[in-house]
């Protein structure tokens, strides 16, 4: 690496990608912990299919950075192993598509380890996600609600090289298995300079990203810029909307949702996973539980289609929520 | 003749397998009374592969018992009562009344993974442990048992691949009884032996009387021993029967008559009292002191797990995190220098490289690994001296002597 650390972040200095910022996370961390490891399909030599630990095996060496066959169970099924040792690795899903491939190890296995027998698996499994980026229906999925349904598992999205960085690091430190999806339309597309010095950011914490008083837009990963930018152009309309970005869906920061909502009384998510089952429907459920007499109109949704994830441009763009969508949705909502 | 193990070893093998079979009795008439929750899992006939197994094992190595592994738990050090509250889902039981039957584990003292209902899951956990204990220098070696049904999932295959090309410390114990619940192997599996499945995987295979106990345990031991010294992964067949049902509701009535018969005549522990009564390793007198033994071990455990409460209801809330700093006390416990896999020094060399590869650009030097079945055997860690272990292991099973009891199997490294 060029820099002076041999992280390649020397803080103060050039912006760093959301991909960057992650590969920063898993050196500072091995760096930190020997029994931090990685394994996944092709992380060592090549350094993995979008290079996000390109590096780490000429740093840590092959015991530590680990190219395993294409069995995600055994991939999986392996680190829970490790962690019972008292390792804490860090597993990469090629794409995360290919997490519903390891479904029983982590939901039987991995997550009811805790709650049933006092095991806890300290484990980080992540990976590429999400559309925009005409990967087709099987290499562009957001299946994190599949596991937001699974006690016992942790599940972070985020959507900034900052909190990528220290999202994923907390994750590391967590005594339980973590799920990072990280969406692969971001890796190279926002920069953000970040400290020079080692910080976490507290997985459960939701973030206010624009602050307004007529409706609150919930959001995450891909989909909270999408939403700001929808907020920019309601904000000429004279609609100040406060956009708040989940970042963990599991657990889910109740406190700062309900908060935003008994202040505008009104409330938007916006998510790329498709509608049905999409987390817009937990938050729909909280706020009729927690926030009912605060509402002054619908809980409104804007999400993908339910249709799997189209490969044409044509079709994907349809298929997914834009700025468009959210303003409209927005603007209606702003009507009651 | 030359004895192969001690008297001691001998009488440990007896009394544990009489252990396993009076805890499944005592268990059985638990049941009869309906004080056990669930299910009642039987491996009536197969206990000398649990406890010949087992036995093979070191203390700190690893092991996670399938369903029909209660005799490994003992064997281990699990006291009986674990065993009866975990049946009768009572509050002292290891799980606390959250799950039954042999699933539950101990990662801090006897190295113990709890299984799953989901065949199979096992094997690629256990690879994990064996990889993580051979990257802190811990020399441990990991085993756990599956069934003749349990390896048609792919959870088998994907994890015993894996284990082969990570050469992991690990043996799998395949235990063919030659029933998945009512469907026999052969609708299963189209093969003779399901040893021969190892060779899809490069690793060795033993196939073995699952009905003997000391052949159960030399072979047993054998294969940890060559999986602690480098050779990577084994597979072990136990041939054997499954008395029982699927579980208790089942009467089993699928299977033929004369199978049964010829497999109740080959009773494990009958054979093995036999030997041992031959061998003079055991008299009318040792037998009954250890029945007496059993009587009292059993009728207080028994008795404090009955006493033993419920759990209160208000548990089913609680422990599905980890919160807070005592939930998670497992430690990287290191028997190596950490400076070994500490930068700048981490990459030491790999023993499995190959000339030439990972040259190539950001491929992570000429020392990047490329292929664990490629290894030169790691010679210095061998325990024969230096001369190549897998032959050592080939004439050693051919010239074993000791008598065992009769119709044992044939038992030979299989390459």
């Amino acid at each position: 690496m060029a820099s002076g650390k041999p992280n390649g972040n020397e803080g103060g200095g050039a912006p760093v990608t959301f991909l960057e910022a992650i590969k920063q996370a898993m050196f500072e961390e091995m760096e930190r912990d020997p029994a931090v490891v990685l394994l996944g399909e092709d992380v060592g030599v090549y350094g993995g299919a979008f290079k996000t630990s390109e590096g780490l095996l000429a740093r840590f060496g092959w015991e530590r950075v680990i190219d395993t066959p294409i069995s995600e169970s055994a991939i999986i099924g392996a680190a829970c192993g490790m962690s019972y040792v008292g390792l804490r690795p860090i597993v990469e899903m090629q794409f995360i598509d290919f997490i519903v491939c390891a479904f029983n190890q982590i939901t039987n296995f991995v997550a009811k380890g805790h709650y049933l027998w006092n095991a806890p698996a300290p484990m980080v499994i992540r990976g590429p996600s999400g559309g925009g980026v005409h990967g087709g229906p099987f290499h562009s999925a957001n299946p994190e609600m599949y596991f937001v349904h699974t006690p016992g598992l942790k599940v972070i999205y985020p959507s900034t090289p900052y909190d990528a960085k220290g999202l994923l690091k907390a994750a590391v430190r967590d005594n339980n298995p973590v799920l990072f999806f990280e969406h692969k339309f971001l890796y190279r597309r926002i920069k953000e300079e970040l400290p020079a010095e080692d910080y976490t950011v507290p997985i459960g914490k939701a973030a206010v990203r624009r602050e307004g008083k007529h409706l609150t837009i919930l959001s995450y990963a891909a989909m909270m810029h999408t939403s700001l930018e929808a907020a920019d152009a309601l904000a000429k309309e004279g609609i100040e909307a406060e956009v708040i970005d989940l970042r963990t869906l599991l657990p889910l920061d109740e406190e700062t949702i309900l908060n935003s909502v008994r202040k505008t009384n009104k409330c938007l998510v916006v998510h790329e996973d498709t509608k049905t089952g999409g987390i817009a429907g937990e938050i729909a459920a909280i706020l009729c539980e927690k926030a009912f007499g605060d509402l002054d109109g619908p809980l409104m949704r804007v999400t993908s289609l339910d249709t799997p994830v189209p490969y044409a441009p044509t079709l994907e763009e349809y298929f997914l929520p834009n700025a468009k969508k959210v303003f409209d949705a927005a603007k209606e909502l702003a009507r009651y | 003749m030359k004895k192969e193990l001690t008297r001691q070893q001998y009488l440990d093998l007896y009394y544990y397998m009489r252990l396993n079979r009076a805890v499944e009795d005592t268990m059985v008439k638990l049941f009869r009374q309906n004080k056990i929750v669930g299910g009642l899992y039987s491996s009536l006939g197969q206990e000398a592969i649990s406890v010949g197994s087992a036995y093979a094992l070191e203390k700190k190595d690893w092991l996670a018992p399938m369903i029909r592994n209660i005799g490994a738990l003992l064997v281990k050090g699990v006291p009986p009562r674990d065993i009866f509250m975990q049946h009768m889902a009572k509050y002292d039981s290891p799980t606390k009344g959250k799950d039954g039957t042999s699933h539950f584990g101990d990662l801090d003292n006897l190295h113990i993974v709890s299984p799953i209902s989901m065949l199979g899951d096992l094997i690629p956990v256990m690879t994990g442990v064996a990889m993580a204990g051979r990257y802190l220098g811990q020399k441990i070696v990991a085993m756990t048992w599956i069934g003749d049904g349990g390896s048609s999932t792919g959870v088998f295959h994907e994890g015993l691949n894996f284990a082969a090309t990570q050469k992991a410390p690990f043996v799998l114990i395949l235990e063919n009884n030659l029933w998945a619940y009512s469907t026999p192997v052969r609708k299963q599996v189209p093969l003779e032996n399901l040893a021969d499945r190892a060779k899809a995987y490069g690793i060795d295979s033993y196939i073995v009387d699952g009905n003997d106990v000391v052949a159960m345990y030399s072979t047993a031991k054998e294969a940890v021993n060559r999986a602690r010294a480098g050779e990577g992964p084994i597979l072990i067949e136990a041939k054997t029967f499954r008395r029982l049902g699927h579980a208790q509701h089942d009467p089993a009535e699928y299977v033929p008559k004369e199978m049964r018969a010829y497999w109740e005549a080959r009773d494990p522990i009958a054979l093995y009292e036999k030997y041992l009564t031959g061998e003079k390793l055991l008299d009318a007198k040792s037998k009954k002191e250890i029945d007496e033994k059993l009587d009292t071990l059993l009728a207080a455990e028994r008795e404090f797990a009955e006493n033993s409460p419920m759990p209160p209801a208000e548990l089913a809330a609680e422990g599905v995190y980890c919160t807070g700093d005592d939930c998670h006390k497992i430690r990287a416990q290191w028997e190596r220098p950490v400076a070994e896999v500490t930068p700048p020094k981490s990459s030491v060399e790999a023993v499995w490289t190959v000339p030439g590869f990972g040259s190539g650009k950001g491929s992570g030097g000429a020392n990047a690994p490329i292929h664990f079945g490629d290894t030169p055997r790691a010679v210095e860690k061998s325990a024969n001296g230096g001369k190549p272990a897998a032959k050592i292991a080939v004439k050693a099973a051919a010239k074993k002597t000791v008598k065992a009891a009769p119709a044992r199997a044939s038992r030979k490294a299989r390459r």
